[in-house]
């Protein structure tokens, strides 16, 4: 255990090394967040006012959107010097090498989130000061939740040819529990009359989802890895 | 290490094929590879080369016959196996945005290495690339990352060491260098199997010698003319 733990740090930690050098997931993740929840405003903020409840829709909108293009993007940077294989023949559980890759989109996908909350909230007056921790441990739950089902099917499909286009066809079907659960959650806390009890209801059905996810991904890994 | 590597000194490889779908990239299959042996392995390209390669590495699972590492088969052995297996790939390994030092370090971390940052400094070292150890791979020749991907395959000191084209991209003075490289490997007991067309620099090291052709396999003969021209006799006489 403190094995795997060990090396899924190592392989999150290079991840986030790389990323750090190039920026090249994190500028255009948020270049295109941004530019989602731009284009969303023009189209829903009427005089300054925005339509009521839209705000947690846009959010999650923008980070499904979002995260599938870092998902896309992280697998191709293994795909080009065929370093995936050379992380698949060391001597470690595979299982840890998924959960370094879910860590380090996780830690990305949060960064990106840190800056597209605020604009959000701007944007569309959304309260989230009622409940603050809460709004970030939704947001955090379904990054998980996202990231481990993301990175399964990113890795399973590095060697597809049409890999851009099923990624999302794949992934959105199976992540939609996750997303609804993120937009009912946070749009009970954002709310005219809000019910945090609801949202923690949520808060818990994405939990569920992201031990469901990540114990099958987990599970399943080494096995579709495998040649 | 991670795994308590499992050593042998030899594979056998037994009637081995691997088809894609309808596509046969590998026939009946069948040889022996010792310790102390530096083995090259010729064909046309889409022979089989990289499948036999990626057979042997473990990473891809023959669709007939058996792979044998001394005597035991590589699906029961799983970690205790990858340990002791070094991969240079056509596609080189490497990531470039990291440094040489830090590609060196974090493949050795990986493995469970004890001292890597002494062990990761020998090896640049030994590439000759000491001078730009702090330098991104992405600034690297072809040649320079070649050197430096051959010593992350082999920084855990392998027994079975398969290369993938390790010539590719080489000037002349380079290709003598990683020739004596191989040579100290395969002296020092590996097991080493390289596919490429590189006749020449081959030529130099191999201690035996197979093609390829549509997937089947067959062994050169030791003598008879310079290697190139017993690799195009032994492809005339298979395709008659």
């Amino acid at each position: 255990m403190i094995e795997a733990l060990r090396t899924a740090w190592l392989v999150a930690r290079k991840d986030l090394v790389v990323e750090a050098r190039s920026r090249e997931l994190v500028y255009t993740t948020l270049f295109f967040s941004l530019a989602a929840i731009l284009i969303f405003a023009f189209g829903f903020v009427r005089e300054g006012r925005p339509n009521e409840d839209m705000a947690a829709g846009i959010l999650w909108v923008s980070l499904a959107f979002s995260g599938t293009l870092a998902l896309g993007r992280a697998f191709e940077r293994e795909r080009e010097g065929e370093t995936l294989r050379a992380l698949l023949l060391a001597p470690v559980e595979r299982g840890a090498i998924y959960l370094g890759k879910v860590v380090a989109l996780v830690s990305l996908m949060t960064c990106v989130e840190a800056v597209i909350v605020p604009v959000v909230v701007l944007l569309f007056n959304a309260p989230i000061g009622r409940a603050p921790g809460l709004v970030a441990a939704l947001i955090v739950a379904g990054t998980i939740g996202f990231a481990a089902v993301g990175t399964l099917f990113a890795a399973m499909l590095i060697r597809a040819h049409s890999r851009d286009v099923l990624l999302p066809v794949l992934l959105y079907p199976i992540t939609v529990p996750v997303v609804i659960a993120g937009v009912r959650g946070t749009a009970a806390i954002l709310a005219v009359e809000p019910n945090l009890a609801l949202a923690r209801m949520w808060l818990t059905m994405l939990i569920f989802f992201d031990v469901v996810f990540v114990t099958l991904a987990l599970w399943t890994f080494g096995a579709v890895m495998s040649e | 290490m991670i795994a308590a590597p499992f050593d042998f000194d030899r594979v056998e490889v037994r009637d081995v094929s691997r088809h894609f779908g309808r596509r046969r990239a590998l026939a009946h299959v069948t040889m022996d590879l010792h310790a102390g042996e530096l083995t090259g392995l010729f064909g046309p390209n889409g022979a089989g080369k990289s499948t036999l390669l990626s057979v042997l590495s473990t990473l891809m699972h023959p669709s007939g016959g058996s792979v044998t590492y001394g005597g035991r088969r590589g699906r029961d052995l799983g970690d205790s196996l990858r340990a002791r297996i070094g991969m240079l790939g056509h596609d080189l390994f490497l990531y470039a945005d990291l440094t040489a030092r830090e590609n060196l370090e974090f493949f050795g971390r990986l493995y469970g290495l004890d001292d890597v940052p002494t062990r990761a400094r020998a090896a640049l070292v030994a590439a000759r690339l000491d001078d730009r150890a702090d330098d991104r791979v992405s600034s690297f020749s072809r040649g320079m990352r070649q050197r430096l991907a051959l010593e992350r395959a082999i920084l855990h000191h392998p027994r079975l060491v398969l290369l993938d084209e390790p010539f590719t991209g080489l000037d002349d003075a380079s290709s003598v260098a990683l020739a004596a490289r191989l040579t100290a490997v395969r002296d020092a007991g590996a097991i080493v199997v390289m596919a490429t067309h590189d006749f020449d620099s081959a030529d130099r090291v191999i201690s035996q010698a197979w093609y390829l052709r549509d997937g089947r396999a067959g062994s050169l003969p030791g003598a008879g003319g310079t290697l190139r021209e017993r690799y195009r006799a032994a492809i005339r006489r298979a395709a008659e």
